[in-house]
Parts: C-alpha cells; sequence; structure tokens
C-alpha cells in the first residue's frame, strides 16, 4: 500500500496523510513493526464544514510525526480500534468518545473522563453542545475485580494523603503484595480543550501553560510552535535560545524536585532537604534573572516575554558551577547508601520489552532502554546546535529513573551553561503574519516528562478551532500499573513518585 | 554515611527569617505564641488540590524547604481532614472533584478554616466556569482567605496563612454557606 504523505510546514518535521479504515490500521501495524510510536489520538467535529467528523492518530517515526486523519460520517461515527498494535490507544480512545461521540469499534466501552459532571450522549466538543448543563450524579465505575483465596481491595484517593494531585487507585492485594492496580483518573477535567476555543489564538500559549503547571514551558513551546507552523514563522533566533534556556531550567527544577522526593519516600529525609534547598536556589535565580520562579508566561507567539540583560546572563552563569558541583556530591551519596539502594533496585520494574509494547515514553522510557528524546532525534533550533547527550539505562527500575535524573541534570546544567555563553543577540520577539487555517499546525517539544505535542487549527477570525495538547502521562499512566505488579503496597508512593505523572496534564 | 554528616555540616543552617513584610514578621513571634495558645500544637494543614493545573502544588511544597522551614513556625502539613484545622485549596473546583471537597470539608473537625489559593481558588483562573469547572472554591465551601498569584509565591502563601489567623473560624452556627 503507497502512502501519500504530504509535508506539514513548521518547526516539527510532520507529514499528513488522509487515510480510510483500513488504511488507518495497516499503517499504524507497520509504523509499529518500524519501532514507532502511537504519539496521540484525538477526534474533532468538522460536521459544519465536512458534513462528519475526523479522526487524528499521531504516530512517531524516524522521519518525525506522521499525521493520519480519517473523514467519518455524522451518523454513527466509528473507527476500527487500535490498542491490539498500540495499547496506550485504550484511554485516549474512550476519552475522545467522552468528548466528542466518536468510538472505536468493539473498544472498552466504559467511560474515562467522564465521571458525570455530564450526561451520556452529551459531547462538551461537538460544536453544537454549548456547555452542557452539569449534573451532579456519581457514577459509579467497575473496576475489574480480582477473586482468589486471601485477595482483597484497597481504595486509595481520589483526595491522597500529601501535596498531590487527586486520582482514584484499586489495588488488589494478597497480604502486602499487590496482585494489580487499576488507577481510574478524570477527577481534574476542567474542560481544557473546550476553554481553547473561547480563546483568541495568539492567547491560547498561556491555557498551554496551564495544562499541567510542571511542563508549562514544554507546553506553551509546543502550541506557539504550533502557531508559529501555521503562520509559516520562525521567531527571532535569541528568542529560540532563552525558549530552550527556559525548557531546560523547568526540566531541572523537577528533576531536582523529584530526586529530593524519591531519596524521602526512601527514607532518607536528608535527600529532600539537600534537593529541595538546590531547587529554590534555582528558582530564586529564576526569579532574578528572567523575572518570575517559574516561567508561565515566559513563551509566547513569536518568542519569549522577556529579555535577559548581560547582568543577569553571568549571574545565571555564576550558579551552574556550584549546583553541579552539589548535584555532583548527593549523587555519590545515593550512590553509596546503602538502605537507599536496596529501596531502589529492583523496584517497580519494567523491562525494556515491555516497554516498547507499552509504547512507554520520555523519561521513564529512556530508563527501561526506549531511547527516543527529540532533543536528540528530531532537534528543532536551537537544538541542532547543542548535541544534547541522551541518557538512557536499561534496568527500568526506580534505581534507573533516579539514575537518569541525575545524568539529564547534569546534562541541563551543561546546555544551560553553552546557552548562556553563545546566545546570540538580537530581537526577542517578532509578530506572527496572520494563521492559515483549514489546516493543522503541530508543536512538539521535549519536556521533562518526555513529548509533549499540541495540535492547532485556528479559525479565519484568529481564534481557535480546535487545540489538542497531549501530555506523556498518557502513555506512562498505564505502564504505572505494570510497574507494581509483585511489589509490596508500602512500595507504591517510591514507585509513582519515579514516575511522578501529572494528572492535570492527562485530565484536561 | 560520612559523606553525608560532611554535606549536612557543610551546608549547615539555612533557613531564612520567614520573607515576609515588615508587619507580618512582627507577627511572627505572635504568630508562634499564638499557635501555641490556640492548639497547644502545631497549627495542621490539610491540602486538597480540587483541580489545579499543579502550578500552586510546586510552591507548597517550596513552603517545606529548608529555607521557610514552616514546621520551625509551627506549622505542619497533615495526612487527613480530620486532623487538620485549615484547609488549603488550590485549583478551581472541578465537576468531577466538588463532592470530594465538600466531603473533605465536613470531614475537617470545627471550628475551621479555609484558604482559596492562587487565581484559580480565587475566581477560578483561566479556566472559569463551565460544563467540568465549577469555578472559585468560594462557590462550594466558604472561603476565609484567598491568595491570588498564578502560582502564588511561597512568601504569598505564608502571608495567606498567617492572615487566616485573625480571623474567626468557621463554625457550626456560621450562615452563609455557598452550598448548593
Ligand atoms: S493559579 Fe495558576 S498555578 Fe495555580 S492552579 Fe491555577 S493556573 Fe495553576
Amino acid at each position: 500500500m503507497e502512502l501519500v504523505t504530504a509535508p506539514l510546514p513548521g518547526a516539527a518535521p510532520a507529514r499528513h496523510a488522509l487515510v480510510d479504515a483500513a488504511g488507518l490500521r495497516a499503517v499504524c501495524a507497520a509504523a509499529h513493526v518500524a519501532d514507532g510510536q502511537l504519539q496521540t489520538l484525538w477526534a474533532s467535529d468538522e460536521r459544519d464544514r465536512v458534513g462528519g467528523f475526523c479522526l487524528w492518530v499521531a504516530l512517531a517515526d524516524a522521519q518525525g510525526l506522521l499525521l493520519l486523519q480519517l473523514p467519518l460520517p455524522a451518523e454513527q461515527p466509528r473507527y476500527p480500534d487500535l490498542t491490539d498494535i498500540f495499547p496506550a490507544a485504550a484511554r485516549l480512545q474512550r476519552a475522545a468518545y467522552d468528548l466528542t461521540g466518536v468510538r472505536a469499534e468493539k473498544s472498552d466501552p466504559r467511560p474515562w473522563l467522564r465521571h458525570g459532571a455530564w450526561p451520556t450522549q452529551t459531547f462538551p466538543l461537538r460544536r453544537d453542545t454549548h456547555g452542557p448543563a452539569p449534573t451532579d450524579e456519581e457514577e459509579s465505575y467497575p473496576f475489574v475485580r480480582v477473586t482468589g483465596d486471601g485477595v482483597h481491595e484497597i481504595a486509595v484517593g481520589p483526595v491522597h494523603a500529601g501535596i498531590i494531585e487527586p486520582g482514584h487507585f484499586r489495588f488488589s492485594v494478597v497480604g502486602e503484595k499487590v496482585l494489580r492496580l487499576e488507577e481510574r483518573l478524570g477527577y481534574v477535567h476542567k474542560g481544557i480543550e473546550k476553554r481553547f476555543e473561547s480563546l483568541p489564538a495568539l492567547q491560547g500559549q498561556r491555557l498551554a501553560a496551564r495544562v499541567s503547571g510542571d511542563s508549562a514551558v514544554a507546553f506553551s513551546w509546543a502550541y506557539c510552535m504550533a502557531l508559529e507552523a501555521l503562520c509559516d514563522a520562525t521567531p527571532p533566533a535569541r528568542a529560540l535560545w532563552l525558549r530552550a534556556l527556559s525548557l531546560e531550567r523547568e526540566r531541572l527544577a523537577n528533576h531536582l524536585g523529584d530526586l529530593g522526593a524519591l531519596g524521602n519516600d526512601a527514607g532518607f529525609g536528608v535527600g529532600l532537604a539537600q534537593f529541595s534547598r538546590l531547587k529554590e536556589d534555582l528558582l530564586r535565580a529564576n526569579a532574578r534573572a528572567l523575572g518570575a520562579r517559574y516561567l508561565l508566561d515566559a513563551v509566547v507567539p513569536g518568542g519569549v516575554a522577556f529579555d535577559l540583560e548581560d547582568a543577569a546572563r553571568r549571574l545565571l552563569l555564576e550558579t551552574l558551577p556550584p549546583l553541579e558541583t552539589e548535584v555532583g556530591t548527593l549523587r555519590d551519596i545515593y550512590a553509596d547508601h546503602a538502605g537507599l539502594q536496596d529501596r531502589f533496585l529492583g523496584a517497580g520494574r519494567i523491562t525494556p520489552a515491555l516497554a516498547a509494547q507499552l509504547g512507554l515514553t520520555g523519561l521513564a522510557g529512556r530508563a527501561s532502554g526506549q531511547p527516543h528524546d527529540l532533543r536528540c532525534d528530531h532537534p528543532a533550533a536551537p537544538y541542532d546546535q547543542l548535541q544534547v547527550h541522551r541518557i538512557t539505562h536499561s534496568d527500568g527500575d526506580v534505581a534507573a529513573r533516579v539514575a537518569v535524573r541525575f545524568g539529564e541534570t547534569l546534562e541541563s546544567l551543561r546546555l544551560c551553561r553553552v546557552i548562556l555563553e553563545n546566545l546570540p543577540p538580537g530581537a526577542v520577539h517578532a509578530p506572527l503574519p496572520p494563521a492559515a487555517h483549514g489546516r493543522p499546525g503541530l508543536g512538539w517539544v521535549e519536556g521533562w516528562r518526555g513529548p509533549v505535542l499540541v495540535a492547532l487549527e485556528t479559525t479565519d477570525g484568529g481564534g481557535i478551532r480546535r487545540c489538542h495538547p497531549h501530555d506523556p502521562s498518557w502513555q506512562n499512566w498505564p505502564a504505572l500499573e505494570h510497574a507494581v505488579i509483585g511489589n509490596i503496597v508500602p512500595d507504591f508512593p517510591l514507585i509513582n513518585k519515579s514516575f511522578n505523572l501529572s494528572y492535570s496534564g492527562h485530565d484536561l | 554515611m560520612l559523606r553525608t554528616l560532611k554535606q549536612i555540616t557543610r551546608i549547615g543552617i539555612i533557613s531564612e527569617p520567614v520573607p515576609l513584610t515588615a508587619a507580618e514578621r512582627d507577627k511572627q513571634d505572635a504568630l508562634q505564641e499564638e499557635i501555641r495558645r490556640i492548639y497547644g500544637r502545631a497549627l495542621c494543614i490539610r491540602h486538597v488540590d480540587a483541580g489545579s493545573c499543579n502550578g500552586c502544588e510546586l510552591e507548597i511544597h517550596a513552603l517545606n524547604n529548608p529555607y521557610y522551614n514552616l514546621e520551625g513556625l509551627g506549622i505542619k502539613f497533615v495526612a487527613s481532614p480530620r486532623h487538620a484545622d485549615l484547609l488549603l485549596v488550590t485549583g478551581p473546583v472541578s465537576r468531577h472533584m466538588q463532592a470530594a471537597l465538600r466531603r473533605t470539608y465536613e470531614a475537617t473537625p470545627e471550628p475551621k478554616w479555609v484558604i482559596a489559593l492562587g487565581d484559580c481558588g480565587c475566581n477560578g483562573g483561566l479556566f472559569g466556569c463551565s460544563y467540568a469547572s465549577a469555578g472559585a472554591v468560594a462557590d462550594v465551601i466558604p472561603v476565609d482567605v484567598t491568595v491570588p498569584g498564578c502560582p502564588p509565591s511561597p512568601g504569598a502563601i505564608l502571608s495567606g496563612i498567617l492572615a487566616v489567623l485573625d480571623k474567626p473560624r468557621a463554625t457550626g452556627l456560621r450562615s452563609g454557606s455557598a452550598e448548593h
């Protein structure tokens, strides 16, 4: 079968192809055999334009993104189930049904993002659905039951003990051993995709940054990359370098925080105190040099919203060597600490084979032998000039995810230094020409957790017709269910933390 | 082990005076005294994420780092609403969290306080009110203090906690509950 693709403009290497139902499965199957991954999947209501719906499937392969578009009829929009090829499609398909009524044939009929806040047969992302009346019923959700001698269930959440996001975990255990974990997410679904459609395209980056606050730079950059693709515009070089600086500092803040929390969850409180100190130092330097502790509004369409004075640039440079030394010292301390290693080694393991099968992605994927990193595989400017050193591990356990975080922290510190020493002069922003409409623009950025994708379509009035933001947590949440099998319940917080997945970025 | 000890002693104690305004700093001792007098123990805070983007949580976590030394002030985070004096609520309240937030509020023993944290907690923020978002925390449970910011800095959160101590706490007799 010959697939006709057309290149999509923009900083992300992408092609587009129209497919029919059989073609969709054939292309997905071929991509899977060639080591391609499912990036995301969503549906859109096109009844006003072409009299039906569309299913969109974004695959990542050696050339970049392949965006497949499958037109569907207005009545009974159905498409073939993809979960046998890509298990990560399962929840995305259920979410697409909850929001648009476009259903995968013969698939899990349970709702995923819809808990009862809006009625069945009402689909918020249809263009003729205007703010469905909220219902207040809590629907019962059929969890899978495990039966057997001595098996009992432990239900946790949605409100957890600790300062974390809400979600529900249902464990089936024998004694302390976990036989099965089933997650129930969607508690923080706040209608982000619908909300995008009421914003001007030039302001959408603000909402994108708030899809998952810990990945604000990644999402706002991906959003702007998508919009700039539609405008056929490239921001000034200095702006792109400052975006990369912001993205690496976001990665640093999260990795430092997680390394401390992982030490703490394994009973080493000193690790938390030390790393949270380093993280606070980093955030304070951000505030002084970049104008904010967290860079939620740093990336804007056409560039960045700040410039770096030379004094601020030097200040940031000076903070790097001590931070590097401290991280190195703490890495040795973690490595030598028998108690820590005892908890880390072997816990929550996902083998490379299972990781490949599940489509495990990003940092967790790299810790399980999946070597993908957009900064290396498809480097968009300025990463094409930075030669990012890829950090991988093949053990797939908590220890491996800790090791990858240490490696990436040191690499991000190096990248910050290279960026600060080679920052090109010039403007940090250029106004964008009007955006094309009638086709999607894609943005694709390696956030700290993994690849973040934003697909955007604008209206001819400068508005947003459809925006689909995708967080790598979608792929990795199901993998967490596998990672805990056979571990003991008290190790769950540590294993969960080692993935540190986003609820908000997933629930949308 | 030796290396760990060396690291601890080399870094030493880095806790700072609380990053507050002069007036608030004056209150700091009074605050500790107040907490001790009222509770005879630490002030216990239960955090509830009712729909946040997780940005506010990052700054609540920062409050627990050694610079701010929250526990030194006599304030600590607890795991259950039943042990809490104060609920610190983030996010616009998602419709899917509305019931859980109400239940958490009801499970918190009286008297109790509520802080709505961040622009979202104050007024729904960028998410507003929609089929999926109920908007401000005050539209779901009674709120004593709002702390704006996106996200608010640790200093602003601390000021909010101080401000709440000046307020009379909700009791069963309080009117004007926004339950609906
Ligand atoms: S106030 Fe800002 S940081 Fe806090 S939850 Fe809302 S969007 Fe996120």
